[in-house]
């Protein structure tokens, strides 16, 4: 493989003949779709990607992204999506440092919807985009045949403005900076698993679903030098280190007992035998930025209630390039590896 | 987590592993039975702990892997038919059968459902009664119970449209097996705490007497091991060979009885096939005739698909503790968990998987 993965001359042969569940899983199958199809189709930036693009208009600085939204149950505890398919492109645009200024929003609808939960969803969206201080300015609608889709698709594109001076990229990361997690972790795909599954727990587990915007403009207006952000959404935090470690090229070590996990999505995972490390947050960010900055921009979360749950989890060390291990409470020390795929409840 | 963070206490840990090293005085390898204990000690990195007397090298014990090609060959037959909805524990989805695994399948547009136990196969085919539902009822001596009461009920309410492939495994055959080869390395066992909560204590008791073996029934998580580790050795410092049972807080010495009772009602102990160490007698269940109208194979004539295992994969030299998965010539190259040669790289349970998964930066290990 070529040292850059994003500058590959020849597509990777892919191992499938046709697409399956886990090229969308956000393992190392997705990995091997985005860099065997899509790339070198589409081309790419050269400084890498992110989960905006920046693009530079007449001197001033755009974030740009899309996202679309396939959530299955639509309705879950702490959410639906509607509100999803505004946070999830708000926040995309939030990990390149930007404001947010305007959606569109793409509805895929299939015969048979119940314009009773359209117009739920259509509200909540609105509503979600209210709270992001954001306007949906432009959509479009398509009707499939019955069959043909699963109820509704969403798709949103987001347009946000780069404050000047701002740059969040996974190329600036470097060894000696601190690892910053906003708040615990897998609390989105364990109550939407919780929903789907028809699993009940004592306590109802409520996804974390959120923008975070407001939580990159507190440690930017902190005056602080945040290397790079990145929502853990599918693949989880482990996801989110590997992605990282690999496009600056350098090693991170993570504190298992430094990760907060909420109790319940902790005893969920241990049924379900899932890792909470991989299992996926609508609502939360990871933060790599100098150590020395780490105090304060542990304060700036703290201040607010999304991120009242922030933790310093790990650092981020010379090499070997793309290697993240964990450090387990025995003192021991484990790879933190990408996963094919979603990850599968177990036998016994 | 109650119940779980003090088995994962850091200082108790250390504790044990000092005594472990205090107790030992020669070279000494323990297998642990169990593919869970496998994926625990390499997670935790148990291993690391200990005095490099002790050597751990990973048993049999996880279904998905000793399910035979045979079997998933069956299955992918079924799950390929148009009135079936196939119903599995989700690690079976990725083990490769002779040519593709049932998510192949699946995406070609087959009904595969993961479901978290039996009942749930059992609650889709009441929900669809013209669907014909297969559970693929897939474990050892531990989900042997739940399956046979998923058969019972369906016989009692004459529900035609269930029926279950089975390919249940036993324990106390495969450990007499890997005692009475010639090329046997185990001094002592870490017995699967969770197959001896249904089975008891007692079935292992003519094992350790004939082959002088100590045989500890250990329990998951990392105090657990450690403490197993230290009865183990224990013993085999002392010249001991009992059974001891660590896992005193789940298991009895006669096990659970109502649970046994299930099984013997619905199975009986027939011969079987274990993927990439061969037949073992009497080392398994299958249906009795009285509950043969469940048994999917038999209901398809499936019986006779099955095709052959990747010669270049060694799981069996894996699962019977001759080889450790990174010594293996496939391993991270010509098979990983997105193109597994074998089961044992992909199940939640299997021994490479764990090594893939947690210790791939490792130098590799001598066999």
């Amino acid at each position: 493989m070529s040292p850059d993965p994003f500058a590959l001359s020849c597509p990777r042969p892919l191992r499938h003949d046709t697409v399956q569940l886990a090229h969308g899983g956000g393992g190392r199958l997705m990995k091997e779709l985005i860099e065997g199809v899509f790339l070198p189709a589409l081309g790419t930036d050269p400084e890498g990607l992110h989960d905006s693009a920046v693009l530079e208009v007449q001197g001033t600085r755009l974030a740009f992204t899309t996202d679309g939204f396939v959530v299955h149950p639509r309705r879950f505890p702490g959410g639906d999506l509607g509100e999803l398919a505004v946070y999830g492109t708000v926040n995309d645009l939030a990990m390149a440092g930007a404001r947010p200024l305007a959606l569109s929003a793409a509805f895929i609808l299939e015969e048979g919807l119940p314009f009773e939960e359209l117009s739920g969803l259509v509200h909540s969206l609105k509503a979600a985009a209210d709270r992001c201080g954001v306007r949906v300015v432009t959509g479009d609608t398509k009707v499939v045949d019955r069959g043909k889709g699963d109820g509704i698709f969403i798709t949103t594109t987001g347009v946000g403005l780069v404050p000047a001076g701002v740059d969040i990229h996974p190329r600036r990361v470097r060894p000696g900076d601190a690892v910053l997690v906003t708040g615990d972790l897998g609390r989105h795909g364990i109550a939407v698993m919780s929903v789907r599954e028809g699993l009940t727990f004592q306590t109802p587990i409520t996804s974390d679903c959120a923008p975070v915007h407001h939580l990159v403009a507190a440690l930017l207006a902190e005056g602080l030098d945040i290397h790079c952000l990145r929502d853990p959404t599918r693949g989880g935090l482990a996801s989110v280190l590997n992605e990282i470690a690999a496009a600056a090229s350098v090693a991170v070590e993570a504190r298992e007992e430094a990760v907060p996990v909420d109790e319940g999505v902790a005893a969920a995972c241990e049924i379900l035998g899932l890792d909470p490390l991989y299992v996926a947050c609508e609502g939360r960010m990871v933060a790599f930025l100098p150590e020395a900055q780490a105090d304060r921009a542990l304060a700036a979360l703290r201040a607010h209630p999304e991120g009242a749950g922030a933790a310093v989890i790990g650092r981020v060390l010379e090499g070997p390039a793309g290697r993240v291990t964990l450090k387990t409470p025995l003192g021991t020390s484990r790879l933190l590896d990408l996963l094919s795929g979603e990850q599968l409840p177990r036998i016994c | 987590m109650k119940y779980v963070d003090e088995f994962r206490d850091g200082h108790h840990a250390r504790a044990l592993a000092e005594a472990i090293r205090r107790k030992v005085t020669r070279p000494w390898t323990l297998m642990e039975v169990c593919g869970g204990q496998t994926h625990s000690i390499v997670r935790f990195g148990l291993d690391e702990l200990l005095p490099p007397e002790v050597t751990l090298i990973h048993g049999p014990g996880c279904p998905v892997c000793v399910t035979p090609v045979a079997l998933i060959d069956q299955a992918l037959a079924l799950a390929g038919r148009p009135e079936v909805t196939f119903c599995s524990f989700g690690d079976m989805l990725r083990v490769p059968g002779s040519a593709e695994d049932l998510f192949a399948v699946k995406s070609r547009g087959a009904d595969v459902r993961v479901v978290y136990s039996p009942l749930d196969a059992l609650a889709l085919a009441r929900e669809l009664p013209h669907r014909e539902v297969v559970f693929f009822a897939v474990g050892f001596e531990t989900t042997a119970p739940a399956n046979a009461l998923a058969v019972a009920q369906a016989k009692q309410e004459g529900l035609e449209n269930f029926s279950i492939l089975v390919s249940h495994v036993r324990v106390p055959p495969a450990l007499e097996a890997i005692l009475a080869s010639p090329q046997r390395r185990v001094d002592a066992f870490l017995a699967a705490g969770h197959v001896c909560t249904i089975m008891g204590t007692e079935e292992y008791l003519p094992l350790a007497a004939k082959h002088h073996v100590p045989i500890v029934v250990t329990a998951f998580e990392p105090v657990d091991l450690l403490q197993g580790i230290l009865m183990a050795v224990s013993q085999l410092e002392e010249g001991r060979a009992e059974v001891e049972n660590q896992y005193a807080r789940l298991v009895q010495a006669g096990g659970n009885r109502p649970a046994q009772a299930l099984i013997q009602e619905v199975f009986q102990v027939v011969d079987r096939t274990w993927r990439g160490i061969g037949g073992i007698p009497e080392s398994g269940f299958g249906l009795r005739p009285e509950y043969a109208r469940f048994d999917a194979a038999r209901r398809y004539a499936v019986s006779d698909v099955g095709g052959a295992e990747s010669p270049d994969c060694r799981s069996g030299l894996v699962l019977q503790g001759l080889l450790k998965p990174m010594a293996c010539p496939a391993f991270g190259k010509a098979c990983t968990p997105d193109h597994p040669l074998g089961a044992t790289m992909v199940s939640s349970e299997g021994a490479c998987a764990a090594y893939y998964r947690y210790r791939r930066f490792e130098p590799v290990e001598a066999p």
